[in-house]
């Protein structure tokens, strides 16, 4: 680990003063600025080492001490335990010193960009406060829709989705609604300068199938029934969501009555094993053709109703 | 699944911009905007170009014609970085 001269990195002379020093710093940043020299890594260094002599000079605190110990870096630590039990105090804690005038540049590549050891054995690991725009932030949320038909959702499942090249498995609960929104933390966008991830937010499309209408928990459909089941009454089975089920069938149905099947809709959202209802409407469907015989009897039978 | 895009003013809150300034880099041409439903959005994949853009413009108070100006540059430089990888490659 060698000593690095901080001065000549930024070229001012040892009794610069703070606007010469901020004045050289801007100018070789602007021309080290990764920004403007892409794929150069010898910039990008170049641009790291004069950020560190920055964050030194133009921080009085540092700059004394780095003044006073110089090339004597490495007895820093004891001068300063030497100094400490005598009572004469020091320059505080062993992490370094709170940056009060820092004004540095930021850049992040996504590689290391760290103070050299040289930094970190004589302030400790960089704690400055950057007053440029090195926040923090979280990253952007995504937003991703997810098309899903009645029966998908008519049971708890599990899907995989590949968002932005990540695979995801997640949990789909039975009975969300449509246009319902569910957010998965950390799947957004990466952060900015170490900020938390953003969030990924589905929001699931159910349209309607062309059987089964579905109004919050509750199911309706439309059955057909035959003339004479209708007439005479019986049994019918039925094809729901939730499998096939045996309807007993009053006499004299009519045409549009709806029957209510109390429990037998869809599943209520995360509250397990409770349903809303299911509501058919009969529509009760008429022979194209009859036969003469049929038709005979259906005389008699219109006879007998005008009597009656 | 939708386009990924943010509003402008998402985008200043998030990156603690000024409009002003985003604005002015679609005047002069640097970035586009999209336009639905009568509000501006940014495309997720023009980020990287505005974030360099903020970062020349407040850490290096770089003004926009020198924005417009270093923009030129790059794009030269970028051509002629891959002309010499091309040329590397053909060899």
């Amino acid at each position: 680990m060698d000593f690095v001269d901080y001065y000549s990195t930024l070229g001012v002379l040892k009794n610069a003063s703070q606007d010469e020093i901020k004045k050289a710093y801007r100018k070789l940043a602007r021309k080290y600025h990764p920004d403007v020299n892409p794929n150069d890594k010898e910039a990008h260094l170049k641009f790291q080492q004069i950020n560190e002599a920055n964050e030194v000079l133009s921080d009085s605190e540092k700059r004394k001490k780095y003044d006073q110990y110089g090339e004597n870096w490495k007895h820093a630590d004891q001068f300063e335990k030497a100094k400490a039990q005598q009572g004469s105090g020091g320059f505080g804690n062993a992490q370094g010193f709170g940056g009060s005038g820092y004004e540095g540049y930021t850049y992040s590549s996504g590689e290391d960009e760290g103070f050299s050891d040289f930094f970190e054995s004589l302030f400790g690991r960089s704690t400055s406060k950057r007053h440029g725009r090195s926040t923090a932030y979280r990253g952007q949320d995504f937003n991703a829709e997810l098309k899903l038909s009645l029966k998908d959702i008519f049971n708890t499942h599990k899907q995989e989705l590949t968002v932005n090249g990540k695979n995801i498995r997640i949990t789909i609960p039975a009975g969300v609604a449509n246009g319902q929104k569910i957010k998965l933390s950390g799947y957004g966008a990466a952060g900015v300068n170490g900020g938390p991830n953003g969030d990924l937010y589905i929001t699931f499309n159910i349209p309607n199938d062309s059987s089964y209408i579905r109004k919050g928990d509750d199911l309706y459909q439309n059955e057909e029934l035959d003339l004479y089941t209708a007439l005479l009454g019986g049994d019918k089975i039925v094809d729901t969501l939730n499998g096939k089920i045996k309807l007993n069938i009053n006499p004299t149905t009519q045409n549009e009555a709806k029957i209510r099947l109390k429990g037998k809709g869809f599943p209520i959202y995360k509250e397990d094993g409770k349903f809303g209802d299911l509501y058919i409407t009969w529509k009760i469907k008429l022979p194209t053709q009859l036969s003469e015989k049929e038709k005979e009897l259906v005389k008699q039978l219109s006879e007998l109703s005008k009597n009656n | 699944m939708t386009q990924e895009m943010i509003t402008i003013v998402d985008f200043c809150n998030h990156y603690q911009t000024e409009i002003t300034f985003i604005r002015s880099l679609q005047d002069s041409g640097l970035i586009e905007f999209v336009q639905k439903d009568n509000e501006q959005y940014i495309c997720f994949d023009e980020m990287p170009r505005i974030e360099k853009f903020i970062r020349l413009h407040y850490d290096l108070n770089i003004n926009m014609e020198g924005l417009e100006t270093i923009d030129h540059l790059l794009k030269k430089i970028e051509s002629l970085q891959n002309k010499i990888l091309q040329l590397h490659h053909s060899e």
